[in-house]
């Protein structure tokens, strides 16, 4: 659904830039500090019912309280605990997965190569939900790792082409073929020149797939296909949060709003490091 | 000799879509068998004797060889038979037809509203860059895509069905389009909710091929030659830059014809994707493989059609009679 490389943009250059990764350093580091705090700490017992029922804000509550008087900012943090776990993990599995296939199909012979292509096209063009769906629902009973499993499944195609799209590329350059003759083993070529070639721009779009899975997985959860409280994820909280927007209409939005910060803030990062990664880019237009 | 050649495009396109769907409808096979869990399974209790479960697998066909299972199943597709529901043991084929009557007003609708919002936006995100309103439209496209289509779909309801109460916040006429008025009331903020997350990755579309057509050297030949700026960019420009908007148009139309699957949920809509969800949670394995089927068959259209059009606009694809399709 969203490609990676028209993210970037506006002529300003360098000054804009080091803002969007000061910007989103910041509110990475924020849900990553709360996120962390709640194995620790949390304003409330999430499982308790702390306050009435569907509360509005106040001292005690900075959120209000759920359907079942949670206090809803500690189903929040733990919230940003769940996005966290949930990114990196689809990042890690999709990240491991993505670059193996990637590189095989760049060092392959053209046939496999063609193959493992045209198979990576059929599976992004089927869209991450429903495969993620379609995994969760035959594993029996939904928990935080199938969805993780299922996402960073669905997130390996995609590295994987781009991984062999810049693979294959590096392969080009007369330096493999020198490298090559002087002895340096395929394994040696793709840890000494490809991979620190090709770091920067995976690592870009590994920060975009993050933002990704975290919408995805709340999706899952938003659509029933999630963990349940108190472990729950922000999608479920909307989800729950919906049925009560008559009554509580803010239970609908905060949860939105830390999820919505998160992605923003993981994309504002990868759009930062895109800079630092290559300076070539700053100059551009 | 031009005839000649769109035809023999035509053709091997048509070759390449059939292909395709065949594939397509092996791998959904495939993909379905090899997840883990009987499809018999649906149909016995949970504590039934191995006897229950070898006779509901006799009767769903789990029984048989895969191959033998892939030959039934492209057989009866032949013959437009998509199976029985295990559940209603209704034929899965006319449900999904009730079904479409809903998802693909509402895709088509959001798909043009989308269109309608991101093509002005972003030309003028491309061309007005400079101006404040320029970098407002490209900074809220790019906020566009970090939101969950779901929650854009809650704020919607919160806002005009909770506070303003102009539209419902969910459901569907029982009567469907016999009462196309109450049938549009209840499409409007699904439409509005596709439409704007569509939209906001459009602009962005828009915008990058806009700044590709203002750096051409056509655009600068023609206002050498006199033509003003608007008249250039209308002239040449939407040509050009609509060739490649139209490939992102086709990705667009099928993710979201597949993505309705979510706000069909949000807005408790009877369409494809609240079925294909109400399968999966029944393990309703006809069901649930009918509609990926049918889905995949619209998105191969969708992207046959995007290719077409991309030929007929474009005269260098036009006349081209070898070649990838790329």
């Amino acid at each position: 659904m969203t490609d990676t490389s028209l993210i970037d943009t506006s002529p300003q250059g360098s000054t804009r830039r080091s803002w969007t990764f000061t910007i989103g350093a910041i509110v990475v580091g924020l849900h990553l500090v709360i996120g962390l705090s709640t194995l620790f700490w949390t304003p409330y017992d999430p499982t308790a019912m702390s306050g009435g029922r569907l509360e509005m804000p106040s001292l005690a509550h900075v959120a209000g309280t759920d359907r079942l008087g949670r206090d809803l900012f500690t189903l929040i943090m733990i919230g940003s605990r769940i996005a966290l776990i949930v990114g990196t993990g689809a990042i890690v599995i999709g990240g491991l997965i993505g670059i193996a296939i990637g590189l095989l199909a760049a060092f392959a012979s053209r046939t496999l190569d063609d193959m493992l292509a045209a198979g990576l096209d059929i599976l992004i063009a089927f869209p991450t939900l429903l495969l993620a769906m379609l995994i969760v629902a035959s594993s029996d009973g939904a928990s935080l790792w199938t969805a993780i499993v299922a996402i960073g499944i669905a997130n390996s195609a995609i590295v994987a082409r781009l991984t062999r799209i810049l693979a294959k590329r590096v392969l080009r350059m007369d330096y493999i073929t020198a490298s090559r003759i002087s002895g340096t083993s395929w394994i040696g070529v793709v840890a000494i020149h490809i991979l620190p070639n090709i770091w920067p721009t995976l690592l870009v779009n590994l920060a975009l797939q993050f933002g990704l899975a975290v919408i995805a997985e709340a999706s899952l959860s938003y659509l029933g296909l999630g963990t349940p409280p108190p472990n729950a994820s922000w999608g479920r909280l909307l989800q729950e949060a919906q049925g009560t927007v008559y009554t509580a209409p803010l239970g609908a939005i905060a949860p939105g709003i830390a999820l919505v910060s998160l992605v923003i803030g993981v994309n504002l990062l990868a759009d930062g490091l895109r800079d630092i990664a290559d300076p070539t880019r700053r100059r551009r237009r | 000799m031009k005839g000649a050649a769109i035809l023999s495009y035509l053709l091997r396109r048509l070759a390449i879509l059939m292909v395709s769907i065949l594939i397509a409808a092996m791998v959904l096979f495939l993909l379905l068998r090899l997840l883990p869990g009987d499809p018999a399974n649906a149909l016995v209790s949970v504590g039934a004797d191995p006897e229950q479960i070898e006779a509901a697998r006799k009767q769903v066909g789990s029984d048989l060889p895969l191959s033998e299972q892939f030959v039934g199943f492209v057989s009866s597709l032949l013959r437009f038979d998509l199976g029985n529901s295990f559940i209603s043991q209704a034929p899965v084929l006319p449900e999904i037809g009730k079904r479409l009557a809903v998802t693909v007003p509402l895709t088509l609708m959001a798909f043009l509203l989308a269109v309608v919002i991101a093509v002005p936006l972003g030309i003028i995100a491309a061309v007005k860059s400079d101006r404040w309103y320029g970098s407002v439209i490209s900074v809220i496209s790019q906020l566009g895509i970090a939101v969950p289509v779901f929650w854009i779909g809650i704020l919607l309801v919160t806002v005009f069905a909770v506070n303003l109460r102009i539209f419902p916040s969910g459901g569907f006429p029982s009567r469907g389009w016999q009462r196309p008025e109450a049938a549009f009331e209840s499409l409007a903020l699904p439409i509005s909710t596709i439409a704007i997350v569509m939209s906001a990755s459009l602009i962005r579309y828009v915008r990058s091929a806009t700044q590709d057509v203002l750096g051409s050297d056509y655009l600068r030949t023609a206002r050498a030659l006199g033509a003003s700026f608007s008249e250039a960019l209308i002239r040449h420009g939407i040509r050009n830059g609509s060739v490649p908007v139209i490939s992102i148009l086709g990705i667009e139309l099928a993710s979201t014809l597949l993505g309705a699957v979510v706000v069909e949920r949000v807005f408790s809509l009877p369409g494809l994707g609240s079925m294909l969800l109400l399968g999966i949670e029944q393990r309703d394995y006809p069901n649930v493989q009918g509609v990926l089927f049918v889905s995949t068959l619209l998105v191969l259209l969708v992207g046959f059609a995007a290719d077409l059009a991309q030929r007929l606009i474009d005269p260098r694809l036009r006349d081209r009679t070898v070649g990838t399709d790329r």
